[in-house]
């Protein structure tokens, strides 16, 4: 955070890009290094936040950070395209430039999660948010009592992350399980919504920590089924989304309820999300 | 400095002292009344109810520059801060709007833009002898004499203005105006009192908002909120017009090689101010973002800052063009919290 005025973004450089989805509303993933030194050692980021990325001249989005701190000295961004900055971001490309202001809002409690089984269900771009607990858990996965990913997308073409994912699903510290919605040829997971497959899945509650996001009407059925499995409103935590533009809580428009997304989100545990009735709106 | 009396004779000799200074005071413009810099020589009248715009637009500006920056430049100039400022014939409702959202601009992060302005602004009050036809700040913890905000304050005794100090900033100016000032005695100060007393009798509209923080979160789907903002027609008049809200915009705006970004006032009675780039839209209606804006003002804001962010200055209901009365609402409130 630029603390002199935190309005003003630092420059990064866009070190590698590539295509999570394709189609009209496609997922470009950015790596991006800070220019300035001082900014890369400086800047601290950890699971849950996001920061503001943009295009001088055309503007600025809040995006996750969908990189754990325990993969290296640069940021990730997973952007769908859809609308005038996001066009605008697509067009980027290695050696171009973006500004970067942030890391904004609260983090994942993986600290106070410690010991725990930590199962993330996530959805489409849901999942951009949550890839960061799941890279960190893993890069200290001796201080968990495991971790469980359930993530699906409408089809194998629409998941982010496919390839080191499907690398997962191989991998005996990680109970991965990727779904898409209708069958296709050469997919060899599961087929269904996500909410099924966490039934299939059946994770026990005990000692677990359940982290969701993705489409509101799938958050509602995980949440549902949730409760079905024994979970309790605070096991359950959910990351929400609305158009912010200052990102230090003054702008005004983010706010659901009482709570600033910016501020005191993104991260919500359930049972504090539940009391504000504007949260699901 | 204990208080100060000018007699109005000096009034133009008061305003030449202060010369050396940016000065604002009400003015007409096309939009009506409004704070305006007042030009060399002139010397500005004080006989005004209260301004159409308030003068929060000189420490929040509708539109202000955050950074210019060019293409082929990495750079990003920052505006070059502006000259210190004196405002005269500040209404204490809307010195206290300011009080107020100082809160929101100092919370975490501080705003540096807003901020410097409000450290080079010195407020003049002017206590209101005749309130308008929609004030309401006794209800809310203002009053036509309150000091709160300001830095000096003004009360017309008939011949002559008392002055009363009320921050340092205050007692600097007056320091600079001591030989136009005279020692006010007991007698001004009892006058004063009576004056600030009659007006607060003056005001006519009234809400107890006692209850009103804590009983708003049950009324969420209460019926009022369709019925209040059914005729609202979603132009953002009293949101823009309101001392308090302090919601903005960010957006970049290129000519040519030159681009600034810039931010610029905004309403949470605008649909765009929710949209999704998805489409989706948390506040879909007229009756949530009319809930909204009176959930935020007389609920969120208590929440967070513990003050309510209303200031009874009754612009909102001077002015708006279907008459949607947020005392009226208020009442409503009231009414369905029985």
């Amino acid at each position: 955070m630029n603390m002199e005025n935190p309005y003003i973004p630092y420059y990064a450089t866009v070190e590698e890009t590539w295509y999570e989805t394709l189609g009209e509303r496609a997922i470009k993933t950015f790596k991006v290094v800070f220019d300035d030194e001082e900014v890369r050692k400086s800047w601290e980021h950890f699971p849950g936040q996001c920061a503001m990325i943009g295009v001088l001249g055309v503007g600025e989005s809040m995006i996750s950070i969908s990189c754990s701190p325990t993969e290296g000295d640069f940021l990730r961004f997973s952007v769908m395209r859809m609308g005038k900055v996001t066009q605008a971001l697509h067009e980027l490309e290695p050696g171009d430039k973006m500004t970067v202001r942030g890391p904004y809002g609260n983090k994942f409690p993986l600290e106070e999660w410690q010991g725990k089984h930590i199962i993330t269900i996530g959805g489409g771009i849901g999942q951009a948010p949550m890839r960061p607990i799941v890279e960190y858990v893993k890069a200290n996965y001796d201080n968990y009592g495991g971790l469980t990913m359930i993530y699906g997308a409408r089809t194998s073409g629409d998941l982010c992350f496919k390839e080191e994912f499907e690398q997962m699903t191989e991998e005996e510290e990680v109970s991965c399980h990727l779904t898409i919605d209708i069958e296709e040829e050469k997919w060899d997971h599961n087929v269904g919504f996500v909410p099924q497959v966490l039934m299939d899945v059946s994770p026990s509650p005990e000692n677990t920590i359940a982290i969701t996001c993705g489409p509101p009407i799938m958050i509602r059925f995980v949440l549902e089924n949730l409760k079905k499995l024994g979970f309790e409103d605070d096991q359950i935590y959910t990351t929400l989304e609305n158009r912010m533009k200052c990102g230090i809580g003054k702008c005004g428009r983010c706010n659901a309820g009482n709570m600033y997304v910016c501020k005191d989100g993104p991260v919500f545990n359930y049972a504090t999300l539940k009391e504000i009735p504007e949260a699901f709106a | 400095m204990s208080a100060m009396l000018l007699n109005k004779e000096k009034w133009p000799d008061f305003i030449g002292k202060l010369a050396g200074k940016e000065l604002w005071a009400p003015q007409v413009d096309s939009n009506g009344l409004r704070f305006a810099p007042v030009a060399e020589g002139e010397v500005p009248s004080l006989d005004f109810s209260n301004t159409r715009v308030p003068p929060k637009e000189v420490v929040f500006p509708q539109t202000e520059t955050l950074f210019r920056f060019k293409s082929g430049s990495e750079e990003l100039k920052q505006p070059q801060p502006g000259k210190e400022r004196v405002l005269l014939g500040v209404r204490p409702c809307d010195a206290r709007s300011m009080k107020i959202i100082d809160k929101l601009f100092n919370w975490d992060e501080e705003d540096p833009y807003y901020l410097k302005r409000r450290e080079q602004v010195t407020l003049v009050g002017l206590a209101c002898t005749e309130p308008g036809l929609n004030c309401f700040c006794t209800s809310v913890n203002g009053g036509p004499a309150s000091t709160e905000g300001l830095d000096l304050l003004m009360v017309d005794l008939g011949e002559s203005y008392f002055l009363e100090q009320v921050t340092k900033k205050g007692g600097s100016l007056l320091e600079e105006l001591k030989e136009l000032l005279e020692e006010a005695g007991n007698d001004s100060q009892e006058q004063k009192e009576s004056i600030a007393g009659e007006a607060a009798n003056k005001i006519k509209r009234s809400i107890d908002t006692e209850g009103i923080p804590a009983g708003l979160p049950g009324l969420w789907e209460d019926p009022l909120w369709q019925r209040v903002s059914a005729s609202c027609l979603g132009c953002g008049t009293c949101t823009y017009l309101c001392p308090t809200c302090h919601c903005f915009d960010i957006q970049d705006e290129t000519e040519g090689q030159e681009a600034r970004r810039c931010r610029m006032w905004d309403s949470c009675m605008f649909r765009e101010y929710t949209l999704h780039a998805s489409g989706h839209n948390p506040r879909s209606t007229r009756r949530e973002r009319t809930r909204n804006r009176i959930n935020h003002k007389y609920n969120y804001y208590v929440d967070k800052f513990d003050v309510i962010a209303c200031v009874g200055c009754g612009r909102c209901i001077n002015l708006c063009p279907v008459n949607i009365d947020i005392v009226d609402v208020l009442g409503q409130v009231k009414e369905a919290l029985r």
